[in-house]
């Protein structure tokens, strides 16, 4: 008696087909946002091996003697610029302005630059002091935890070269405007891994 | 292991003519077989002219259908790979007592092991299960294909690449001998400075990608794409089971991808993870090792759920008992899988109070396993049971895995664990759990969607033999290995001194002969279905009078899937349409959007393979040069904005029009 | 400028993926991003309190606040967002990430009190 035995009442007319064509929504955003969830575990991971190993000095440099503050401030400040440069982009590119567009995503990438150079200064001058990745477990995940948030900023600043390449060929279109969203989210992901690293690594390795 | 110099060449890296393992016979002879039989694969597809369809019709397609086929293809091959070790691990097992050492050395027994697990876990049941999630769940949702078409393929060949990777460690170098997770220190550089431990990792790194982008790919397809009306509470049980283990792909697979990396930095660049010294610690490797390796056992068994959970209903011609507590009990056995990892290692020393935590939560997990069961049971209960070869497997399932599932929540007992941790009750329960559960599961899915897949049933005669064989040999294999255990024999041992133990490892090997039976009758199902597929045709797309939309299909469907979108009133909705007198629309055709073929995914694959294989061997100037040709292709490929295409109306309307004068002709 | 392409083009009926920018939630996300990042660096550059375990629990939260500040308004993530996913996503990601860390630090712990021969305070003071 739980079956379907006989028609319902009133089903008769009932249209099991669309008869126009049927686009499902695009998935793009979602997926992105999917796989940066999946990023966010592989942060994840290196945050519990630093939260692990990070006090494992193996008789060597500490945190306290390595990282100088001011220089990490001035990293911080121009991601977080860098997040509001990208905004603006987005804001520009809302109201069709390509140029400005383009403008601010230049600027936004000469902060990631910026950013990428002042953390490869930091990471010789550590290697040149011989605390390199391979001197301690707590630099081992240092330097893979910071860098590897460098590796994805790298990336991101290649595919905004790119992009701002595409937007200048195909304008905004819709499919670029999706992958300036994607791109958008990316950016700000990691600045939001950032407010981890800076406190987790920078802040709390000062501390005694 | 040879201890000579390890020296490296600008362009060669490690790579010398030693690398060849000219002084294994048995590899020799492997080899001679392999070449022998690839060239005449080879040479068949040239002298039928075949490459340019395989080329068109296969290798760069994007339809989730035919990729889906290629997965399960991948995966029966890998399976002939992964049991002949499982073979060999048996028969030297079965010989090695006292005075005689058998004939594999320690050396070579090491690597078969590692192999026979990675490949079955990597490349056998993850290419089948997400084959058929990929064949079956855009049909079932009443999608046209996947979401992201594109990264579909590329994760295809990615994890071919993975598996290419493992069959060259045979021949080139050799592969890991620390057991299917590579446990460091024995994987770290100083005690498997070969190149083993680094075949392992690239080939499940390079894997690892195509897995990850799979998880993301069918996640979105099942949130974005069904079919309209059909609400989550509306889809089909394997739609629900594939969306769970598709959100566990996503938050599982990037903490593999994680540690592989670390250990491959320890290797490579001299860091201190999980080394010995320098601060390191390897017991963190374990740690995070298995918060991936557990979720990914539920990633295995979740989808064979889902396959019983359409077997059970159509061949007890019954509406499945308890829907929503099915879904219930999928979704908190996908999270609380995440909650139990530590009881992969209860013996590593955490102490009484984590264990105890852990051996709780392993306990609670098997209580909406058990849900399931029922569920199930009450279905068949009052159904009308046909003993069609899929229900067959799916009974067989029910009695093993139950067993399997019973010794775990004994292993989940730490005082229990303490005794039996790595020895041979822990291979027989996982063994069992795994056969009883996801094997079965594979081969009921195989057997049930083969015919919408080809246009013909799987010849039942091979089949049950099949199945009994696999079903009696299981048992024949495997409970001796339970007595084993519970005698202290330890895990992974290559020879013994205690002969009274003897027996018990030739009933094993009986019962492995058994299975390989049961994997013979399975070839030869596939060759005499083949031939004899005019007598099994399956006319109407729908051989079992299933519920769900994919039988409403024509067998094998077109590559639009769906001539008209379908509009879902409830569940079982093919069901429903059957019941309320559901018409195929002759007329009214429209031109329907489709992705276009793309040759990105393989190309991309095929360059990551060389990376993967310089990095291996340290041959820097190949491997930077791959690393960048990757991303310059990858990027070129972002400047195609054209990749789809409309087919036209009327040839919807002439494929259509086919399927009216099949089904007319077949009253 | 040619005409593009990619699937389910002129019949798009999804919102402009632009539309979520707003000038307001970015000046007020950045001003409080801003806040969030002077106070924990000040607080420890300046050695505001004695205690490293208090410090370190202050600037954690703080830390936390700031992330949320980011998932609001730079991320635009909300209940809406692609029909309530994206917010469900990420709530289940946070719990896994909590569990992984929190489980890994609580192990890892255990295992190193039982099994490893030095504790941290000791290696810290070796000559």
């Amino acid at each position: 008696m739980s079956e379907y035995s006989a028609p319902l009442p009133g089903e008769a007319g009932r249209q099991f087909y669309l008869t126009e064509e049927h686009h499902a929504k695009n998935g793009t955003l979602l997926g992105f946002w999917v796989y940066l969830m999946s990023d966010c575990l592989i942060f994840a991971c290196l945050f519990a091996t630093y939260g692990v190993l990070g006090r494992n000095y193996d008789g060597g440099p500490t945190g306290a003697d390595l990282f100088e503050l001011p220089l990490v401030a001035l990293n911080t400040s121009l991601l977080l610029l860098s997040s509001i440069t990208y905004g603006f982009a987005l804001l520009q590119g809302r109201k069709g302005r390509v140029g400005s567009l383009l403008g601010w995503l230049a600027i936004t990438g000469l902060l990631g630059a910026g950013f990428l150079g002042l953390e490869i200064y930091e990471f010789a001058h550590l290697i040149a002091e011989g605390a390199g990745p391979q001197r301690s477990a707590f630099l081992s995940s240092f330097f893979t935890l910071v860098g590897t948030h460098g590796l994805h900023v790298t990336f991101g600043i290649v595919w905004l070269v790119v992009l701002m390449v595409q937007i200048r060929m195909h304008g905004l279109i819709v499919a670029n405007k999706r992958r300036l969203m994607c791109l958008s989210m990316f950016w700000h992901f990691l600045d939001v891994v950032w407010i981890g690293v800076f406190t987790v690594v920078y802040l709390m390795g000062v501390l005694p | 292991m040879p201890d000579h110099p390890v020296t490296e060449s600008l362009l060669f890296g490690r790579l010398t003519w030693d690398a060849i393992p000219l002084h294994e016979p048995i590899l020799v002879v492997t080899f001679i077989g392999v070449a022998l039989g690839a060239a005449a694969v080879l040479g068949a597809i040239t002298y039928f002219r075949l490459w340019g369809y395989l080329w068109r019709e296969w290798f760069t397609s994007i339809d989730h259908k035919k990729i889906g086929i290629m997965y399960v293809v991948l995966g029966l091959i890998m399976l002939l790979r992964g049991f002949a070790d499982a073979l060999m691990m048996r028969t030297q097992q079965a010989i090695a007592f006292g005075e005689s050492a058998g004939y594999l050395p320690p050396h070579h027994y090491d690597q078969i092991f590692t192999a026979h697990g990675v490949i079955m876990i990597f490349f056998v049941a993850m290419p089948l299960v997400t084959g058929l999630m990929n064949y079956v769940v855009p049909l079932q949702i009443g999608a046209r294909d996947v979401a992201f078409p594109f990264l579909n393929n590329f994760s295809f060949w990615m994890t071919v690449v993975g598996a290419v990777l493992v069959m060259m460690s045979l021949f080139v170098g050799e592969f890991a001998r620390t057991g299917w997770l590579a446990y460091p220190p024995l994987s770290g550089i100083l005690n498997s400075p070969d190149v083993g431990v680094d075949y392992y990792i690239w080939a499940l790194q390079i894997a690892g990608v195509g897995t990850l982008l799979s998880g993301v790919n069918l996640l979105v397809t099942i949130v974005k794409m069904r079919a309209p009306g059909m609400t989550m509470m509306r889809m089909p049980i394997f739609t629900w089971t594939a969306l769970c283990t598709n959100v566990l792909i996503v938050v599982s697979f990037p903490v593999l991808t994680a540690t592989l990396a670390l250990l491959g930095l320890d290797r490579y660049l001299g860091t201190n993870f999980f080394t010995a010294d320098g601060g390191g610690n390897a017991m963190m490797y374990v740690n995070l090792i298995w918060i991936w390796g557990h979720p990914e056992v539920y990633i295995l068994v979740l989808p064979a759920f889902g396959i019983f959970s359409e077997i059970v209903p159509t061949f007890c011609r019954k509406r499945l008992f308890g829907y929503a507590s099915m879904v219930y009990a999928t979704v908190v056995i996908t999270v609380l899988s995440y909650l139990v990892w530590l009881h992969h290692f209860f013996t590593m020393g955490s102490g009484a109070s984590v264990n105890s935590f852990f051996g709780i939560t392993t306990m609670i997990i098997s209580i909406p396993t058990g849900a399931k069961v029922f569920n199930w049971l009450f279905t068949m209960f009052r159904g009308r049971i046909r003993f069609e070869v899929p229900m067959l497997w799916t009974m067989g399932f029910m009695v093993t895995f139950v067993i399997g599932g019973m010794t775990g929540v004994l292993l989940a007992v730490p005082p229990a664990d303490f005794a039996l941790h790595n020895s041979l009750f822990l291979i027989a329960h996982f063994h069992n759990v795994i056969i009883g559960g996801v094997v079965f599961g594979l081969f009921a899915g195989i057997t049930y969607w083969f015919p919408k897949a080809f246009g013909y049933r799987l010849d039942p005669f091979w089949g049950k033999w099949s199945f009994w064989l696999w079903l009696v040999g299981f048992y024949v294999a495997f409970m001796p290995l339970y007595v084993l255990g519970l005698l202290g024999v330890t895990r992974r041992m290559n020879h013994f001194d205690d002969a009274s133990l003897q027996i018990w490892f030739q009933i094993a090997a009986v019962g492995a002969l058994l299975i390989a039976g049961g994997i013979a009758c399975f070839l030869i199902q596939l060759f005499v279905s083949f031939k004899r597929r005019e007598a099994l045709r399956d006319h109407t797309g729908d051989p079992w009078g299933a519920r769900t939309l994919e039988w409403s299909t024509s067998s094998p469907p077109p590559a639009y899937n769906f001539a008209f979108t379908p509009r879902v009133h409830d569940r079982d909705a093919w069901w429903q349409m059957k019941q309320l007198g559901y018409a195929r629309p002759q007329a009214g055709f429209i031109p329907i959007h489709m992705p276009a073929n793309t040759w990105a995914g393989i190309v991309l694959a095929g360059i990551s393979m060389v990376m993967g294989f310089a990095l291996i061997w340290r041959m820097w100037p190949l491997a930077i040069l791959s690393f960048v040709a990757v991303v310059a292709v990858a990027i070129f490929h972002t400047f195609n904005y054209h990749r789809d295409y409309y087919v036209p109306a009327d040839d919807v309307a002439r494929c259509e029009a086919d399927r009216t004068r099949l089904l007319a002709s077949h009253v | 400028m040619s005409t593009p392409a990619t699937a389910k083009n002129g019949h798009d009926h999804e919102e402009d993926p632009l539309a979520h920018a707003s000038l307001h939630g970015y000046l007020l996300g950045f001003a409080l991003a801003a806040i969030l990042t002077a106070i924990p660096f000040f607080l420890v550059m300046a050695n505001v309190f004695s205690s490293s375990r208090v410090t370190g629990l202050v600037i954690l939260a703080i830390a936390v606040v700031q992330i949320v500040v980011h998932v609001i308004y730079f991320l635009h993530v909300d209940f809406q967002a692609e029909g309530g996913w994206n917010m469900l996503s990420i709530v289940f990601t946070l719990v896994l990430v909590v569990i992984a860390l929190s489980g890994s630090i609580w192990i890892m712990y255990h295992l190193d009190h039982n099994m490893m021969p030095m504790s941290p305070h000791d290696m810290r003071n070796m000559p």
